[in-house]
């Protein structure tokens, strides 16, 4: 077996940052070779390098042995590297088929060959062992659905190296499986895989060899996966030992505060102060839209909501913060941060509106101080408070949108929807022990999330929820994972992978 | 909350110090080209930098330099206003008319604006509550208010006779215009409004990003009705302000003002795509046009090659900003 990738002291440099500081690392042909480490540790900027959208400043990327200089993604994919981005690139209007043969629809006269595009395009489907009909909108299709057909398009242009960021942080286990398995065919066919993933299950269940990256730089290569026990994986990630990342602590609770009654049927529950809930469901099993009704996100059925007796008014979100209910929403991106304002900016703006000049100007030293307090308090990386928050790693981010709402000084309710998706492990345990703190002033907080060990791990209590409803709750005592799922997983569990997922 | 225990803040990496200056170059590139521009026409065109000429050219750009400022947070909540020209007629023709009915400057004035105030808020109203797009919305009502100001004026201009109405555009105060004052106390209080008031910043924010400042509990709606209704309000101000100038109201005035109001906002640097704004790029990006077009009347050119120099320079402007933002993802 010979290293058809490689790279040989890959360097790029940002402003202020070195994000890859002459890398070097080799991925054989016809394995699957993980990529680990922390948000900004380098992963990132390695398959933009790999997929022609950076250009590295120092360092050779050589595929087959031959050195290669890539311009721009086109000239990637001539090459016949693919990347499988954790936002999918696809054009929702568009049929399967149309994307991915996009920009190589085959013509008859000039004419598109619809007919010819739709049977290029089953046959590679079925050959993948996917089905589906090439005809079918993307906008129509589940999350994972859209996936396979990005997979098809990299198999299509016959890409021998595939590289997957975070493939499985929107999928659901069924899905989960079914992407492993096109992983582990597409490894048989001899190409040249390479995997980013934060959870470590999947790397040990899917990769041959793996690499570890921390702050721009080469960790350790582990050739035989299979062999490194798991805390050395972790140790190497975030450079100290880390022996429960979820951190609980056992704390009394007191009397019930938030009680949820009749937004949608089968779905009331109530939570005591001091107490985490955790809310598990398989994607589409209606746990965000839940909670975006307790929010005011959307619009509220006919039922109550009690916070410490008192009926909370319905109002949209300002209201609800305002009765001290708050929510860190499920796509940080869309819905949590405000992208091109500052940390600062991201912090201050809900609060701001209890400390104002003549209830209408701006406090800008107070602002920053209260920034800088955060800053520091939740470890968030940032060279200062000005910067804009997309810059910031996903970790970074979740815990500029938790000061938000930590700043408030009625806070009484935090709704957290999938905290950690695709965070690293560091800013995880940060994020936990804060999840404890507030629990600790006596807070009610409820935790959406589709990682069961995550839910296990954090809660009180676990409600699980199906088709809308919620169809168990199990004391932290009695919640294992067999039981979770079990309430979790519809009675009969067809193969097929689900029509949509909300 | 004071029970997160403080931890040592983990620096990430250095602001960096030679981006730095090229950060500040990149700033006020525009303010710098804009001083290079009068230094030169100061040294090459005759009369350019004189008193006079100078105090003509901010009277010629004061209506667009106010509108501008209400535009810039139209702009920066990411939406679009289009009605503001028939908005100036059908304010002049109204002002016009109350005044000839009335020969009250008050009740004209309060006319005027009340309706650009009306226009404005069902513009927003339009645009946050019904949900129609702010391009569709705001045509529309560019259609229906532009008719309006024919229907109300037979089609004729309306004159003005009233002294004290015809002031208001022509007293001037330590030798500056009133429209001129007038444009610099807007860009004072937009100023404020939009860097130290929440009311800016959270403008901005649904420009930026409207679902997560709705989630982040910005009453996204009432904001938007706000908007359009400062908006209509300073461009009724203005309409007022030209009849005065003009001595009538004029159902078929101020044709393409939206037009000239965008492009001065984009020279300044407001993004189309919401989320930023700067009210010194405004003023400098209205004071541009001004210059550009005073200096073209100085030297004669033809109105023809005069819309040719102004659209190539709004593009100009365009491909610049577009370069700085290519620097900062490039680098």
């Amino acid at each position: 077996m010979s290293a058809y990738l490689q790279f040989d002291q890959v360097s790029k440099h940002f402003p202020g940052v070195i994000a890859l500081g002459g890398v070097s690392f080799e991925a054989h042909a016809g394995t699957v070779h993980g990529l680990l480490g922390e948000n900004g540790a380098g992963k990132s900027t390695l398959l933009k390098i790999l997929g022609g959208q950076y250009r590295p400043d120092g360092g050779r990327l050589l595929l087959g042995g031959k050195e290669v200089h890539f311009g721009s993604s086109s000239d990637a994919i001539a090459a016949g590297v693919a990347i499988i981005h954790q936002e999918l690139q696809y054009v929702p209007e568009l049929t399967v088929a149309e994307n991915v043969l996009l920009g190589r629809m085959p013509t008859r006269f000039g004419i598109l060959d619809k007919r010819e595009a739709h049977r290029l395009v089953s046959e590679r489907l079925a050959k993948i062992g996917v089905d589906l009909d090439p005809g079918a909108r993307l906008a129509d299709l589940s999350i994972a659905q859209r996936q396979m057909v990005e997979i098809c398009k990299a198999v299509m242009q016959d890409a021998q190296v595939i590289a997957f960021d975070e493939p499985t942080s929107s999928l659901s286990h069924r899905e989960t499986d079914i992407l492993f398995k096109l992983v582990k065919d597409l490894r048989a066919e001899g190409r040249t895989l390479i995997y980013i993933s934060h959870r470590l299950e999947e790397l040990y269940e899917l990769c041959d060899t793996c690499t570890i990256f921390r702050d721009g730089r080469k960790v350790a290569t582990h050739p035989v996966m299979a062999e490194v026990p798991r805390d050395r994986l972790i140790s190497d990630m975030v450079g100290r030992e880390l022996s429960d990342i979820y951190d609980y602590r056992e704390r009394p609770h007191g009397a019930e505060r938030l009680q949820v009654r009749g937004l949608a049927d089968g779905c009331d529950f109530t939570v005591k102060g001091g107490e985490v809930l955790g809310f598990f469901g398989l994607v589409g099993a209606g746990r965000s839209e839940l909670m975006r009704q307790l929010y005011g996100a959307d619009a509220r059925g006919p039922g109550t909501v009690l916070l410490d007796g008192a009926a909370v008014p319905m109002g949209g979100p300002s209201a609800a913060i305002a009765s001290g209910i708050v929510l860190c929403p499920e796509d940080r991106k869309e819905q949590g941060i405000l992208a091109t304002a500052s940390v600062a900016e991201n912090i201050n703006i809900s609060v701001r509106r209890h400390d104002l000049l003549g209830g209408l100007f701006l406090r800008h030293k107070r602002e920053a101080a209260l920034a800088d307090e955060f800053i520091a308090r939740m470890r968030i990386k940032t060279p200062n408070r000005e910067q804009e928050i997309r810059l910031l790693s996903g970790g970074n981010q979740q815990k500029v949108i938790l000061a938000r709402w930590l700043a408030e000084p009625g806070l009484k309710v935090l709704i957290l929807d999938e905290p950690t998706r695709g965070i690293d492990v560091g800013a995880k345990n940060d994020i936990y022990r804060i999840i404890h703190e507030v629990a600790e002033r006596g807070c009610c907080v409820i935790v959406v999330s589709s990682e069961l060990p995550e839910v296990l791990g954090i809660s009180d209590r676990v409600c699980v929820m199906r088709d809308g409803r919620i169809v168990g709750q199990l004391a932290r005592a009695d919640a294992d994972e067999k039981a979770v799922l079990q309430l979790a997983l519809p009675d009969s569990t067809p193969n097929d992978l689900p029509r949509r997922t909300a | 909350m004071s029970t997160i225990p403080v931890t040592t803040l983990t620096p990430a990496a250095a602001a960096a110090r030679p981006g730095r200056q090229r950060a500040l170059l990149i700033e006020y590139s525009m303010p710098l080209a804009y001083a290079v521009l009068v230094a030169v026409l100061a040294a090459t065109v005759d009369n350019f930098f004189s008193v006079a000429n100078i105090v003509g050219l901010m009277l010629s750009v004061a209506q667009i330099g106010m509108v501008a400022c209400t535009m810039m947070l139209c702009l920066a909540s990411r939406d679009f206003d289009l009605s503001i020209g028939s908005t100036i007629a059908f304010a002049g023709v109204l002002g016009a008319m109350v005044l000839e009915r009335t020969n009250s400057v008050t009740l004209a004035v309060v006319a005027g604006l009340g309706a650009g105030a009306l226009i404005g808020a069902g513009n927003g109203v339009l645009i946050a509550y019904l949900r129609v797009n702010a391009l569709i919305a705001t045509l529309a009502t560019m259609l229906m208010v532009r008719g309006l100001a024919f229907i109300a004026s037979k089609g004729q201009a309306v004159g003005i006779n009233s002294d004290a109405f015809i002031d208001f555009g022509d007293a001037r105060l330590a030798g500056i215009p009133l429209p001129v004052l007038v444009c610099g106390i807007c860009f004072l209080v937009f100023g404020v409004l939009l860097n130290h008031t929440v009311f800016g910043r959270n403008t901005l924010a649904i420009g930026g990003n409207p679902e997560a400042a709705r989630l982040a509990g910005v009453k996204v709606e009432k904001l938007r009705v706000w908007i359009f209704l400062l908006q209509g309000l300073v461009t009724g101000l203005a309409g007022l302000i030209l009849a005065s100038r003009i001595t009538s109201g004029q159902p078929n005035a101020a044709q393409g003002f939206e037009l000239d109001v965008i492009s001065a906002c984009v020279l300044g640097g407001v993004s189309l795509q919401g989320g930023k704004a700067r009210i010194f790029g405004v003023l400098i990006g209205v004071l541009i046009m001004g210059t550009v077009e005073n200096v073209m009347n100085l030297l004669d050119v033809d109105a023809f090659y005069q819309y040719l120099m102004r659209g190539v320079i709004l593009l100009a402007a365009v491909l610049l900003d577009q370069l700085k933002t290519r620097g900062e993802r490039r680098h």
